[in-house]
């Protein structure tokens, strides 16, 4: 792509999502999906993230809430089981730690930097509720 | 298809802004998205009483101002619809950063330009501010010069501007009420064979064809923009000419009127000649000939396509006249008039010793009277006998006050 020249593209900065005709596509994971490289699916947007969320599948139920408000589309879940999260697209906004209900929360923020294996090892445990 | 056909004398009367509705009309638009301006209105006014009385199957998209319109032109385009609007003036200036999108786009809606002088001070008259305003904005641009031109040029303007190897969008211009609101004879075209000569829309790349998602107004910086203007540039300059000939014939084949990419008119033997555009073509005609039965042999250039200029048709045109006037229907505000440059830059490197002077007038619309023009063919002339331009290179006409003239 770096050498593409004027008369290369296809004319009015059109982009084409998919590298070929589509059907079906709600009922197609987005890892088989035909995307083209100029779709942001295959691009990274998320380097100015600043805190990242680390998820614990230990404490998770599987509740799909994060699913649901993640405003980026960036976690990623299959058959109704919480897998991860996206890092290629996940702006680091916290909405899913703040949804999260389990307790103790099964995604917290972290540090960009911060070592995923030790955020799990010295993750809080379950907050007693005051009586 | 779910619309009546009307029946047409083949000359019926009417006013540029009504014989531009027409047209809308047997395009068979799919989306007008308008904003009313003087003297404009009445041919997005046209449209929809014909949308609302059942002549067209489309939709008019009512909304809160000039901008808003073209973006709403934009969107029905990007969607895979067939598009025009209306608008003068000050709607056209507020129009001006969505003109860039739908040309950048490759967006083939056509607008229909009625020239109005631009404010301050408001002035609602025609004068051809405005489309000079819109010449760098990537459009192709044509110029009717009376009521017929702008129903014709219609026809032509969705032919040029839907071609796949085009896909820009198009302007047709008219004087403000010297054309659109002075009603002539017109002849006509059947329904049919008007959107026989047109053609169904051939959508390309359109967000309603859902097995084929396309993502428009992306952006680029530094990396991609050039390489896209550039494209476009050269489809303007490469493209679109010969397609507007091609447009040209075909139409002369069909209704037997032949326009030109640059109008000559007794220009063969000519000594001198006037180039203008609009409503002035015709009072500079009507001269030229007076001049000659008074032994000057005048000749006149009219602009049809002002984008992409015609720059080599322009040559030709005036390789042999010896003395030539470009007339500019906008205040230049601080430099020589667009035809004037225009003219000077196709003349340059060519081996003519023309003498080309530029005149500013009918701003706001002022008239341009056979004496003003009688005047200029005789200044003209005398250029030509002295072998020399005797006047200042910039004049203006019919303003009043101490003569006006610089360079």
């Amino acid at each position: 792509m770096a050498n593409t020249g004027w008369d290369e593209f296809e004319i009015g900065a059109m982009l084409r999502t998919f590298n070929e005709p589509i059907e079906n596509i709600a009922g197609t994971l987005q890892e088989d999906r035909p995307y083209s490289e100029n779709s942001s699916f295959r691009a990274s947007v998320a380097d100015w993230r600043i805190e990242k969320p680390v998820f614990n599948k230990d404490y998770c139920i599987d509740c799909q809430f994060c699913w649901i408000y993640c405003p980026d589309v960036s976690i990623i879940s299959r058959d109704k089981k919480m897998i991860g999260v996206d890092m290629d697209h996940c702006k680091g906004c916290g909405i899913c730690v703040e949804v999260c209900p389990t307790n103790p929360k099964s995604l917290l923020m972290f540090e960009e930097k911060a070592d995923e294996e030790q955020a799990i090892a010295n993750w809080p445990t379950k907050e007693e509720k005051e009586k | 298809m779910a619309f009546d056909k009307m029946e047409l004398r083949d000359v019926e009367v009417w006013d540029g802004n009504f014989a531009a509705a027409q047209a809308m009309r047997q395009c068979q638009i799919d989306v007008v998205s308008a904003y009313p301006i003087t003297p404009s209105t009445p041919i997005v006014e046209g449209y929809a009483k014909f949308l609302a009385d059942g002549y067209v199957e489309g939709e008019f998209v009512m909304v809160e101002s000039e901008h808003a319109a073209m973006s709403g032109c934009i969107g029905a385009a990007a969607a895979g619809g067939r598009v025009a609007t209306a608008t003068s003036s000050q709607g056209f200036a507020l129009m001006v950063e969505t003109l860039y999108q739908a040309s950048g786009m490759r967006l083939p809606i056509v607008l229909n330009v009625v020239n109005r002088a631009l404010a301050a001070p408001l002035n609602v008259n025609g004068d051809h501010s405005d489309m000079y305003l819109g010449r760098d904005s990537g459009w192709i641009q044509f110029d009717a010069y009376c009521p017929q031109d702008a129903y014709d040029l219609n026809f032509i303007a969705f032919k040029v501007a839907e071609d796949h190897d085009v896909r820009l969008p198009a302007m047709v211009h008219q004087d403000g009420f010297m054309t659109s609101h002075t009603a002539q004879g017109v002849h006509t075209l059947d329904d049919d064979t008007a959107y026989g000569f047109v053609g169904d829309f051939k959508p390309m790349n359109d967000m309603l064809d859902f097995e084929n998602p396309v993502t428009h107004g992306v952006q680029t910086e530094e990396d991609w923009h050039f390489e896209h203007k550039a494209r476009q540039h050269n489809d303007l300059m490469t493209k679109v000419l010969p397609k507007i000939q091609n447009a040209f014939d075909e139409f002369e084949k069909l209704t037997g009127r032949k326009y030109n990419i640059v109008e000559k008119y007794d220009l063969d033997d000519a000594d001198v000649a006037v180039v203008c555009m609009g409503t002035s073509v015709e009072t500079a005609r009507e001269v030229a000939l007076e001049m000659r039965e008074k032994g000057i042999k005048a000749g006149v250039v009219g602009i049809r396509v002002v984008r992409p200029f015609p720059f080599f048709e322009i040559q030709e045109a005036l390789k042999d006249i010896k003395a030539i006037a470009a007339l500019d229907r906008s205040s230049p505000n601080g430099a020589p008039g667009m035809l004037f440059n225009e003219l000077a830059g196709a003349l340059f490197n060519t081996d003519t010793k023309a003498m080309l002077s530029g005149y500013v007038y009918g701003l706001g619309g002022r008239d341009l009277t056979k004496k003003h023009l009688t005047e200029l063919f005789t200044e003209l002339q005398a250029n030509v006998d002295a072998g020399k331009i005797t006047t200042p290179l910039q004049q203006f006409i019919g303003v009043r006050g101490p003569k006006l003239a610089f360079l």
